[in-house]
């Protein structure tokens, strides 16, 4: 039997605005619910300060980058410090593309914003399924 | 008015402790000291983002860490930054041996009940800072 190794998604978890906190909880909703079995996560602060397990298992395991915005931090610490992620969703853009504003608070998602984490954690999920397809 | 004190969660995503830094922080700054509280993406701090960079290097810091791994505290230090305070949750975790958060998604009661003792406490350092900056 062959066992197939897991995605890391990756999230930035920008503290800025409610942009990070929507790549967050999407990120936590494909790990929780979604595909559970398929993903694993990465403390990027851990990864950031050279954590070497974090930085060895990016490097050996495909990677998606969840950007709260165009600054990219997660998609840029992964290339730096392991390799190219798989594939990056720039959330803000992404937004922008649906035609739907940022949630109010960074704090807490209101029903609109959980509604929006759940539709961006289907659409991770898929790039999972993709991922594991072509590996 | 003095300059905001800068409150740098490490919003780890792998356990509750992360999840309760975070929240904790955007209390302080959103709710208890708007104005005099601010903060700052982590991530682009460590990333090298000049303008983070340097609020970093001309503000008064408090890392506020999950675990003890302590990677608020570590990369605010790397960056250039001067930490005037620090809080981890863990340690609150041990005078609160009673509530034992569980989820990391959404905080559930006992997470939510600790990012408020937190958050009451880093407010309250941000006063002493803030004073001391007079």
């Amino acid at each position: 039997m062959k066992i197939k190794p897991k995605v890391g998604v990756v999230s930035c978890s920008g503290e800025c605005c409610s942009l990070g906190t929507l790549s967050r909880v999407a990120t936590r909703l494909v790990l929780e619910e979604l595909r559970s079995d398929q993903t694993v996560t990465i403390c990027l602060p851990l990864f950031l300060a050279g954590e070497t397990e974090e930085n060895e298992f990016a490097k050996e395991h495909p990677t998606i980058a969840v950007d709260g915005c165009g600054k990219l931090c997660a998609k840029k610490a992964i290339a730096k410090y392991s390799k190219e992620p798989a594939a990056g969703i720039d959330v803000e853009a992404l937004l922008k593309e649906w035609g739907v504003e940022p949630p109010g608070s960074r704090r807490v998602l209101d029903t609109d914003g959980v509604k929006m984490a759940r539709r961006l954690a289907e659409l991770l999920a898929n790039e999972v399924d993709e991922i594991m397809e072509a590996d | 008015m003095s300059k905001p004190i800068l409150v740098i969660p490490c919003s780890g995503i792998g356990k509750p402790f992360g999840s309760i830094s975070r929240d904790a922080t955007f209390l302080v700054c959103d709710e208890l000291r708007p104005g005099k509280a601010d903060t700052l993406c982590l991530s682009l701090l460590v990333m090298g983002d000049e303008e983070a960079r340097s609020k970093v290097a001309s503000s008064k810091c408090i890392t506020v860490d999950g675990c003890p791994l302590a990677c608020a505290r570590n990369n605010v230090e790397r960056s250039g930054g001067e930490v005037a305070a620090e809080f981890r949750v863990i340690d609150l975790l041990r005078e609160n041996r009673g509530l034992k958060p569980r989820t990391v998604t959404f905080l559930d009661e006992d997470g939510e009940k600790l990012s408020k003792l937190l958050a009451d406490k880093i407010a309250t350092k941000v006063d002493e800072l803030m004073e001391e900056a007079r």
